[in-house]
């Protein structure tokens, strides 16, 4: 039998929908409301919510203190470098093993991804130490390197389980029709795997964007993106909760904007498989 | 032209032989239908012809010129596909026109020559429509029509019409034959519905187990039945078969009868006798299911109307000129 909806079933999902969205959201809130207190507002008890004295001087502060143009433009060219290198990998590792399987594909992907249960806090040591004796520490390129190398495994599964979705029937159905190569994949399979090279582009910007293990401990300040620039306001020496706030809410403000623009590839993006 | 030429064909996927050598010679302008039971090899026959797969062993020859190395889109061949394989990001008319667009024909004869299709195939209306857009039959004009627009050596059908409904297969099946015949183009159409094939087909492929059963028209599958096989496959309801003294006293280990060559009489003398146990009234047929004893379950086919029920007594006189003969080995025995 047919599950009823009623509207009383209606109102309380929704309810408990909003519920939980407002939960998830509400540290992002908070920060966002604490970047425009004063020091001595922002760790109040009992917190003040909306009624305080609204100020931007953190932001001021922060600027004054730190490069945040020089941070976030290294964030985008890492983030960026790092999507684009791996996309290009990428593709035509997912693209051999989608349309021409052999024996062993199914155990190469699981040991690409076998390699992201590894902490990397494992190799952080030799990797430093590689990176110190060929002048990588602290450069862009040293990261950009780093961060592709991570990403890469979950970028090649994800292109790898769309390009499977593209049925044989058609490209082979180009094949037939006089496609070369080359024109089946310009003519036939990019249009079709366009959402899914959007959505997983996306995802691995957000994910590079969002990196703070291998930032922080292979930059300093030259090629230090955003994570390390909000990581310099929570200092030993004091909280700073309100500047930290206002470092926070600019190192995320990029990334935030781009993902609500592209939810919708996103949602799709990540439920891909699950539901045709 | 598009007369096509196997000798001995092969495939192995690995240690599993698909195909066990295949001889075939296909004129110009024919229609052959591959038919057999799933996992026969005759969709597998057909993507090697196609350059989907590539061979294991032997050759084939399009016009005379082995093809075995050389890739599906130089074959100069097309293919319609079981699930139609449209693009689904072009309309009807960047389907039908892809192939075209592929070999660097000008704009106007491509839109010329999309028209002449879409209008042949009553697709004129929904050329700018997407695949989406269009229903089962529709696309499956689609496919045809991306097949015919390039006017290829041969068509390559692979079970094009299996996932239609039961009454658009019959109208189908009868445009499919009618196109093929005003084109005049060599068609290999792969098929596991055995009606299709004797409706369909100048000349029969019988596959089983990756071997050429028989190769002949319709009519000569039908009465001269290769073996045991090809006599169970083709004709419907099925050939019976029986074993025993009865076949010995005819010279053979096996005799078939067909269900129409059986006579049947009410309480009759002759013959073989046996029980009603299943009797389907068609109207036009009435088909017995009859339980005769050592003969086994025996099917006969009445033409027109016939007052029997189960547990009626009958006997069934076989049709002594029509009864098939067959060896130990399950070949046919000609007299």
């Amino acid at each position: 039998m047919a599950r009823m909806v009623t509207t009383r079933n209606k109102v309380i999902s929704t309810a408990a929908a909003w519920l939980v969205g407002f939960l998830i959201f509400f540290p992002i809130l908070w920060m966002v409301l604490a970047s425009f207190k004063t020091e001595l507002e922002a760790f109040a008890i009992p917190p003040s919510f909306l009624f305080f004295h609204w100020t931007t001087e953190n932001y001021v502060t922060v600027q004054e203190r730190s490069d945040y143009f020089h941070h976030a433009l290294n964030s985008i060219v890492i983030a960026g470098g790092s999507t684009l290198i791996a996309m290009l990998i990428a593709i035509p590792a997912a693209w051999s093993m989608a349309f021409s399987p052999t024996k062993r594909t199914k155990d190469v992907l699981l040991w690409m991804l076998s390699t992201k249960m590894m902490p990397p806090v494992g190799v952080l040591v030799p990797i430093y130490l590689i990176f110190r004796s060929v002048g990588l520490l602290d450069t862009r390129a040293g990261l950009i390197f780093i961060l592709c190398l991570g990403n890469l495994p979950i970028v090649i599964w994800m292109l790898f389980t769309y390009f499977k979705e593209i049925p044989k029937d058609i490209l082979e159905a180009a094949r037939m029709d006089g496609a070369t190569i080359g024109r089946e994949l310009i003519y036939v399979l990019t249009p079709m795997a366009v959402p899914g090279l959007a959505s997983t582009l996306l995802l691995n910007l957000i994910l590079a964007w969002n990196e703070a293990f291998w930032t922080l401990n292979l930059s300093t300040l030259e090629a230090a993106p955003l994570t390390v620039f909000i990581a310099s306001y929570s200092s030993p020496e004091g909280l700073f909760w309100a500047k930290l706030s206002a470092a926070s809410t600019l190192a995320i403000a990029p990334i935030l904007v781009l993902g609500w623009f592209s939810q919708r590839q996103l949602v799709r993006g990540l439920t891909f498989g699950a539901v045709k | 032209m598009g007369q096509i030429t196997l000798q001995g064909v092969q495939k192995s996927f690995g240690p599993v032989h698909i195909i066990k050598g295949a001889d075939l010679e296909i004129a110009d302008g024919s229609f052959v239908v591959f038919v057999g039971p799933s996992g026969c090899g005759k969709t597998t026959l057909l993507r090697l012809i196609a350059g989907l797969e590539d061979v294991t062993g032997g050759a084939i020859l399009i016009d005379g010129r082995n093809v075995v190395d050389v890739p599906p889109a130089k074959r100069g061949l097309s293919m319609v596909f079981q699930s139609y394989a449209l693009y689904p990001h072009m309309s009807v008319r960047g389907n039908i026109a892809f192939g075209l667009k592929m070999a660097g024909i000008a704009r106007d004869e491509i839109n010329r020559k999309v028209e002449a299709a879409a209008a042949t195939l009553n697709l004129t209306p929904y050329l700018e429509r997407k695949p989406r857009e269009l229903s089962g039959g529709q696309r499956q004009r689609v496919a045809i029509g991306r097949a015919i627009v390039r006017e290829p050596k041969a068509f390559l059908f692979d079970e094009p019409l299996s996932n239609l409904d039961a009454a658009l297969r019959v109208q189908m099946r009868l445009e499919v034959t009618r196109l093929q015949k005003q084109l005049g183009t060599t068609a290999i159409y792969v098929t596991h519905d055995q009606v299709e094939a004797m409706t369909m087909a100048d000349k029969i492929v019988v596959l089983n187990g990756g071997k050429i059963e028989q190769y002949g028209s319709p009519l000569e599958l039908y009465e001269k039945p290769a073996n045991l096989f090809v006599a169970g496959f083709i004709g419907s309801p099925k050939m019976n078969f029986v074993t025993g003294e009865l076949a010995k006293q005819q010279g053979a280990t096996t005799i078939g009868v067909r269900p129409e060559h059986l006579k049947v009489e009410r309480d009759g003398q002759g013959g073989w006798r046996g029980t009603v146990s299943v009797a389907e009234h068609l109207g036009s047929d009435t088909f017995l299911y009859v339980d005769a004893g050592p003969q086994g379950m025996l099917t006969a086919r009445y033409i027109g109307e016939l007052d029997l029920h189960p547990g009626d007594q009958v006997s069934l006189i076989p049709d002594p000129a029509r009864i098939h003969r067959f060896d130990d080995s399950g070949k046919s025995i000609r007299a």
